[in-house]
């Protein structure tokens, strides 16, 4: 079918133009702590806003190849509890990041398989949030932290036993710049 | 439709007319409609269907995707509510009702028989066909259709409506269409397609793809546009499609979480859950104005609302009392919110009915995930389904069945309950992982 082809082509130039910031219609009463954040909102590609990697230090990027290794805290079951090691995990992160004011991460919830798909994004959502504050804590900036939340979308292994669920329920800290 | 041979043959229908076996060859001129992507696959056979025997219309060559008598069959068997004879079992092939022998029928057990002939018409096509009580040989149906070539398929399911509505007092369904999502593919490298298709399966078509998730798509009341969320921009965002020209807007792409978009009644507006950044809540977004209204303002998860059908109120999931239960609000006072479900540990994702008196939702029974009907009234809780791993239930238009996705094996598939809860069937697809379905309202044109 020609137009699905069509359609396809439209997507992504849709997608692109979409890179403009949404406006917010009505104030909150209570403002979300990071409707500073820039890059957060971006809707379109997602273009790398920081400096390339180029601009980073020797010493900067061993200290990232380093985090690469160990970038993905694990939950219990309908917990967005961070356990033991992967305190530490976060806390390497976290260094990492309030040393260098140029790095960005971007904090990817994720659930198992077990219920419903949208409540799941939420449980994702919650996550993610609670490694954000952890970071914050630990002297990141807010504007160095995005959040998103894929649910039980993207998940790290297949399986429908409790050792793929372990695996599937995670943040993934994904560093920029 | 391919696997109409192993379909029958799963079920063990035995009728028993050894004669017959030699026209076992017939069952090949089964149709095998080629580009259908989902297929039905009987599970669990339904001891009470009535058996109907759908004889090949006259005037048409048997298999083809335009054939009339194979589509009234499939449909009816869909519905989980009958039982057509096996072609290879027909020893007449009547195309008239003054052609019906009904001793013949009788013999072979069917309650009912519908039989009809295709005659060229000055418009096109005219479709005569009439359904007849084998037992007592009235004449309960007869009715002439004007159609084309291209049109036979939509009036051989106007046509199962119509036998489906005089036998059963129930509106049939099969006019509509089905939207859902599949994925080909394996993480990270992973195609998400939103496809429509007929309420049979026939002819999918694709309406959006990308190698990123797609999800939460849903019907607006007039059948015309598909609300769905993409995360094709790397974060969240609701969009709505309009069917007719594939023409899509953005509607939304705030900070945070977007989804779970459903329209209001009238369609002008959408009910979403936002995160803001912060936690997620649902909110109201008018389609014209572009204003959002807030209505729930809990620390918890607010998701997944559900117009009532008289716009007045939100049915949502929410787990401000430690796990997911079903809550309703007033969309006139939001701080009025009632908590529905009690029962079981865990309900979620709320879908009304179309009499607007029941919900189906997500609940965990046994420690198994399983759709169940929730009645508002008496807040009865009746679970339908027995897999582990069942979610999205979306009810048909006429309210008899309730579509919804299922795990077989390692793949995602979907199936159908009947609302009563006496059948379950599944519908495979040939490749990946298919999920999200949501069946289509009443066309316009009824």
């Amino acid at each position: 079918m020609k137009w699905t082809h069509a359609l396809a082509v439209g997507l992504i130039t849709l997608g692109l133009a979409a890179c403009t910031k949404p406006k917010q219609v009505q104030p909150e009463a209570t403002p979300p702590a990071t409707t500073d954040t820039s890059g957060a909102q971006t809707s379109g590609i997602d273009t790398s806003a920081g400096p390339a990697a180029g601009a980073m230090s020797p010493e900067q990027q061993q200290a990232l190849a380093a985090l690469q290794a160990r970038n993905v805290v694990y939950f219990e079951f309908d917990s967005s509890e961070i356990r033991g090691d992967d305190l530490q995990t976060v806390t390497a992160h976290a260094a990492y990041l309030a040393r260098y004011k140029n790095a960005r991460v971007r904090l990817e919830g994720h659930t198992d398989e077990r219920g419903s798909r949208e409540y799941n994004i939420g449980l994702g959502e919650r996550r993610a949030q609670t490694v954000r504050s952890a970071l914050l804590v630990q002297g990141v900036a807010e504007s160095q932290i995005t959040t998103v939340s894929y649910g039980e979308e993207r998940p790290a292994v297949e399986g429908a036993d409790e050792a793929a669920y372990a695996k599937n329920r995670r943040v993934e800290l994904v560093q920029g710049p | 439709m391919t696997t109409r041979k192993r379909v029958f043959a799963r079920n063990r229908i035995n009728f028993a007319v050894p004669v017959l076996a030699c026209l076992v060859a017939l069952a090949g001129l089964w149709p095998a409609a080629a580009s259908a992507q989902l297929r039905l696959d009987i599970t669990q056979g339904v001891r009470d269907a009535v058996p109907i025997a759908v004889v090949p219309f006259g005037g048409q060559a048997e298999g083809g995707p335009g054939e009339i008598a194979a589509v009234v069959a499939n449909d009816l068997q869909l519905s989980g509510r009958f039982k057509p004879l096996e072609r290879r079992d027909m020893v007449t092939r009547p195309t008239t009702g003054s052609g019906v022998r009904f001793e013949d029928w009788r013999l072979l057990r069917s309650d009912f028989i519908v039989v009809g002939r295709v005659e060229p018409d000055a418009a096109g096509l005219g479709v005569t066909f009439e359904l007849f009580n084998v037992q007592t040989g009235q004449p309960l149906l007869s009715q002439r259709l004007v159609t084309t070539e291209r049109g036979l398929r939509a009036t051989a399911h106007r046509i199962a409506d119509l036998v489906f509505e005089r036998l059963t007092g129930i509106p049939g369904a099969f006019s509509t269409r089905i939207a859902y999502v599949t994925v080909d593919g394996r993480p990270p490298s992973q195609r998400f397609r939103l496809v429509v298709a007929d309420a049979d399966g026939y002819g999918p078509r694709t309406i959006t793809e990308s190698s990123e998730p797609i999800m939460s798509p849903a019907w607006s009341p007039d059948g015309q546009n598909l609300a769905y969320v993409s995360f094709e921009g790397k974060a969240s965002a609701v969009y709505v499609q309009r069917l007719a020209t594939g023409d899509r807007r953005r509607v939304s792409a705030r900070l945070g979480i977007n989804g779970a978009p459903a329209w209001s009644p009238d369609g002008n507006k959408l009910a979403l859950t936002l995160s803001r950044g912060a936690n997620l809540d649902i909110y109201v977004l008018d389609l014209a104005t572009q204003a959002l209204t807030r209505i729930t303002s809990d620390g918890a998860i607010d998701t997944e609302p559900e117009w009532s059908r008289d716009g007045s109120s939100l049915y949502f999931t929410s787990d401000r009392a430690g796990s997911a239960q079903v809550y309703r609000v007033d969309v006139g006072s939001p701080q009025d919110v009632q908590r529905l479900t009690f029962t079981n540990g865990y309900n979620a994702r709320p879908r009304i009915s179309p009499d607007g008196q029941s919900l189906a939702l997500v609940t965990l029974d046994r420690g198994a995930y399983r759709i169940a009907v929730f009645d508002l009234k008496t807040r009865n809780v009746r679970v339908l389904t027995d897999g582990q791993q069942d979610e999205s239930p979306s009810f048909a238009p006429n309210g008899a069945t309730v579509i919804y996705a299922t795990r077989a094996g390692k793949r995602g598939t979907l199936a159908m309950a009947s609302s009563d809860g006496r059948f379950q069937q599944r519908l495979s697809s040939d490749t990946g992982d298919v999920r999200e379905p949501v069946w289509s309202p009443y066309p316009r044109q009824r």
